[in-house]
């Protein structure tokens, strides 16, 4: 078990900002995958170095099993720590070959295993990556997924209590990403190792983990199951941030909120008073989008900006008035471009949360989030 | 809230004792640094106001005012600079113009040219200037006599002692350096750049005009600036072809006020004052425009595959330009040292050949001063490399690897040395060392001296070296060893020195030759007992034993030759696999 408690680090970046972790905590049962989500910067990989002992945190306190790692004037050296990670570099050692990357953490280990079992050890290791056969081979001649690969097995060889992970798939291509999560999901349910995960990427937050919490500005600002961060978000960032999404935003009435030209219906949580701003955001496969009005609740015309085609669905945008709609259609559904179309939210996805101001970057016009 | 308060305080109470630790060191090599760079600049500052060149016996501005009262000092300023401009066009226009060859065209023989550019940057300067005037003097220079008598003439229409056969020789010499600052700068541009201008309709001519040059103007214009300061820097030249042309200029001139009958320290502290200034301010701007360089994002450090341009029978003319050059730089000075070293005695003559013999070489092996010359070099040489490459790794180390506050400030001092030409160090540190109130360490006329002058001189070279290997060594490297369990230490002896190691031999390497050739400095601070063998070919020329000076000068070659082919060798079996 990891448990984090009241994490807080503040430091200097080399252009002047200020980064820090806030009053993190959180809790990774044995045996669960668990990711830190979120954009760069928002200090999710400043945690990951703090459990690793790479980063000394300024307050709180880190336990790994029931060993205090970190807190309370204590302080466990990254050596020290009965941990594995693979960095985003991967940090293959280029001085050494295969074998000798995968069985440093074995040698550096007290008392030494004997040569025998370190031959063992490592070679069950790259087995479990399939890089078997590879043994001799200088690191330089590895192609970035076999890298990958030998930077999982030399954190896993050891067979450590914590596996972490900071954005492993990031460098790989588009193929080869896909086939590395499958395997890393598959590996990590058969070892059942306690395991932290980093990265910015919704879909492979959503695709591995038990759980998940997202991270914005140094805090975690919604932690669940990936069923609930999709389905529930807390906010309109973490929202925006898992998966593409759809904003409306206006005073809270009686029955919905007003926008759209008129009363859009949803339900209200009791902490949100009539007169206040709420917001309502719609995953596009929940909007439904027609050519003829059905005349049913929550139904809105609208011009089609966008429909394209993307194999198992169109892709389309629609707006009302100035609002931006994203919606998913069926493949066989003809629309073209410009014509009019209904515009459906479905009351059973329709609930309203506490407006916090943020508005999806997919659909905004200005770039200058980019440029900074 | 209070507990993570509480929590706060006792972490607080813990990193206390390691920030100190941190600053301790930083402070520790900041003294060093300032003793080692600062202090002999300070002493030299005051001793230019120095009665005698010390302060401590009062203050005057009469060497001021001997160095800048008369016509002479601005003659001499009119000279430097003269000199300094002409030898930074020269050898950027062949180091230019061979680089683009080498590296952008289909010339044949390219390839071997590369290692053939290396020798004479091993070779040191006051060989090379030697060797020249036994070529272009027109007394007795083998070219010069040969030109005259194959066209009847009296005396050849050039001659070395002049401005242009000072600017030849210097020019020539350098232009290796600016050969390899090109080469890099072409390697690193992105041929996509100048292929989006052939697809924008641009010609081949309209590109290297357009695209190419501006691209990399800010290389050119610094490598044109860095030429000027070593030209202005060097001794040399200025002093064996300047002095007798009666063309002086300002390092010459320290020398010279040193050299008189009774030495002047003030004045030779006063006209260093100047020339360190005039360094300063080009260093200055020579950092501000690779900064400016640096903003053109053509270098990414990614491998590029150069665009070759097809020259067509233009190649075979650039061949024969690479031939002429590698016959200038290396072929003609070695082989008239060679000759030279094989007669009795010297004439422009080559039917003396017929009595040639190996006699100058046993003499020369035999002769006290070599045998104790080439000692104090080999020494000196291995232990200041030893000491400037340990020194800069472990300050390279600190600035890029820790957080230490304040450790700028040892990159500013590691590298102020670069500013200082080398004979203003010599007699920066003679003002030191000869004063008995501020000398701190009586070490005049000993070898430690030597160490010091090239500890500081080098130390920038070794600073550069070193910091840009660690900043390309990723810190996860190194991270990767603690979180897989090893320690500091275990990690620091299996991961970071052997990747480490193939730059620091080559940092120790070029320090090595460096420290042998090196001749500003050590002409000022050695005497017959520490002298080194840069020092001994300088004063065998000077009193005129050209046969002693040749042969030591074929052998010394030969020697530092076989030295970096050795090094090298060895090195790349214990070196990267990559």
């Amino acid at each position: 078990m990891l448990a984090v408690e009241q994490l807080g680090k503040t430091y200097t970046t080399d252009r002047g900002g200020v980064r820090a972790v806030q009053e993190v905590s959180f809790t990774v049962e044995d045996g669960r995958f668990y990711t830190l989500l979120g954009p760069s910067g928002c200090g999710k990989t400043t945690t990951l170095r703090c459990i690793a002992g790479l980063e000394r945190p300024e307050t709180g306190s880190i336990r790994i099993g029931d060993k205090v790692v970190s807190g309370n004037g204590h302080f466990v050296p990254p050596h020290a720590r009965d941990i594995g990670m693979v960095f985003q570099s991967y940090a293959i050692w280029p001085h050494m070959t295969v074998f000798e990357n995968a069985a440093f953490p074995l040698e550096a280990m007290k008392p030494r295993p004997a040569k025998a079992e370190i031959k063992r050890l490592v070679e069950e290791a790259l087995a479990l990556v399939g890089l078997e056969g590879l043994e001799s081979r200088p690191a330089p001649q590895l192609s970035g997924g076999q890298q990958q690969r030998l930077a999982l097995a030399r954190a896993l060889v050891r067979k450590p209590r914590l596996l972490l992970l900071d954005e492993p798939l990031s460098n790989l291509d588009a193929k080869l990403r896909e086939r590395m999560r499958i395997e890393l999901r598959e590996l990590q349910r058969r070892l059942a190792i306690t395991t932290v995960y980093v990265t910015h990427d919704q879909g492979e937050a959503l695709f591995l983990s038990h759980r998940v919490a997202v991270m914005q500005d140094g805090r975690i600002v919604q932690e669940g199951s990936p069923r609930e961060i999709y389905r529930d978000p807390a906010s309109g960032f973490a929202a925006d941030f898992v998966g593409s999404a759809t904003f409306v935003a206006g005073d809270v009435a009686e029955g919905g909120i007003r926008a759209l030209g008129g009363l859009v219906r949803c339900s209200i949580p009791n902490d949100l008073k009539i007169g206040e701003k709420g917001l309502l955001v719609l995953r596009p496969e929940n909007v439904m989008v027609r050519s003829a009005a059905e005349h049913r609740p929550n139904e809105f015309e609208g011009k089609l900006e966008i429909a394209a085609f993307l194999g198992d669905h169109l892709d389309c945008i629609v707006s009302i008035g100035d609002t931006l709609v994203r919606a998913r259609a069926h493949p066989s559904v003809q629309l073209t471009r410009s014509q009019n179309v209904f515009v459906e939210f479905p009351l059973e996805h329709c609930v309203a949360m506490r407006d916090d101001g943020w508005r999806p970057r997919a659909l905004q016009r200005t770039f200058e989030e980019d440029e900074a | 809230m209070t507990a993570v308060s509480v929590a706060a305080a006792g972490s607080r109470a813990r990193s206390l004792p390691r920030l100190d630790r941190g600053i301790v060191v930083v402070v520790g090599l900041a003294l060093i640094l300032l003793y080692l760079a600062g202090y002999p600049l300070a002493m030299l500052f005051l001793g230019s106001f120095g009665v005698d060149g010390e302060i401590a016996k009062g203050f005057t501005l009469d060497h001021y005012a001997t160095a800048y009262g008369s016509a002479r000092t601005y003659e001499l300023l009119g000279n430097s600079l003269v000199y300094a401009v002409g030898t930074a066009l020269l050898a950027l226009t062949l180091g230019t113009s061979l680089a683009w060859i080498v590296e952008r065209t289909n010339t044949p023989l390219r390839r071997v040219f590369f290692g053939l550019v290396l020798v004479p940057i091993i070779v040191p300067g006051v060989v090379s200037t030697i060797a020249w005037i036994f070529l272009l003097s027109s007394r007795i220079g083998l070219l010069a006599k040969g030109y005259a008598a194959l066209f009847g003439l009296e005396e050849a229409p050039f001659d070395v002692y002049s401005m242009p056969g000072m600017i030849w020789v210097e020019g020539l010499h350098l232009s290796p350096l600016v050969f390899l600052l090109m080469t890099a700068a072409f390697k690193n541009m992105d041929p996509s750049l100048e292929e989006a201008s052939h697809m924008s309709g641009g010609t081949t001519l309209g590109t290297l005009r357009r695209v190419t040059l501006p691209l990399i103007a800010p290389t050119i214009a610094s490598a044109a600036l860095i030429m000027a300061i070593r030209g202005l820097e060097s001794f040399e030249v200025p002093r064996l072809i300047g002095v007798p042309a009666r063309i002086n200029v300002f390092t010459a001139d320290i020398f010279g006020a040193l050299h008189a009958q009774t030495p002047d320290y003030g004045l030779a502290g006063a006209l260093s004052m100047t020339l360190l200034v005039i360094s300063i301010l080009g260093i200055l701007a020579y950092q501000r425009l690779t900064r400016t360089s640096e903003r053109f994002a053509t270098v990414t450090g990614k491998a590029f595959r150069p665009r070759v341009v097809d020259i067509g029978r233009w190649r075979y003319v650039a061949s024969a330009g690479l031939v002429v050059y590698a016959l200038l730089i290396i072929g003609l000075p070695f082989a008239v040292l060679v000759f030279v070293s094989a007669l009795p005695f010297y004439a422009p003559d080559l039917t003396l050949l017929a009595r040639a013999s190996f006699d100058n070489y046993a003499k020369t092996i035999d002769a006290t001063g070599v045998q104790r010359g080439a000692m104090n070099s080999v020494i000196l040489g291995a232990i200041s490399a030893t000491l400037v490459t340990g020194l800069t790794a472990v300050i390279a180390w600190v600035i890029t690897r820790t957080r230490v506050r304040g450790r700028g400030v040892l990159d500013v001092l590691a590298f102020v040395p670069i500013t200082v030409p080398g004979l203003v160090l010599g007699v920066a540190m003679i003002l030191q060392y000869l004063s008995p109130t501020f000398r701190v360490l009586p070490i005049y006329g000993t070898l430690w001296i030597l160490m010091i002058a090239y500890l500081v001189r080098y130390m920038p070279y070794g600073m550069r070296a070193n910091s840009a290997t660690m900043l390309q060594l990723h810190k996860d490297l190194e991270e990767a060893g603690a979180t897989a369990g090893a320690s500091w230490w275990r990690t620091f002896r299996v991961v970071t020195l052997p990747l480490l190691r193939p730059a620091l031999v080559a940092s120790w390497l070029y320090i090595f030759i460096v420290s042998v050739r090196e001749l500003g400095a050590s002409v000022l601070l050695t005497n017959q007992s520490t002298t080194v063998l840069a020092v001994t070919i300088f004063e065998a020329y000077e009193v005129g034993s050209y046969g002693k000076v040749a042969s030591l000068s074929v052998m010394l070659i030969i020697a530092l030759i076989a030295v970096v082919a050795v090094v090298q060798r060895v090195s790349s079996r214990f070196g990267i696999r990559e």
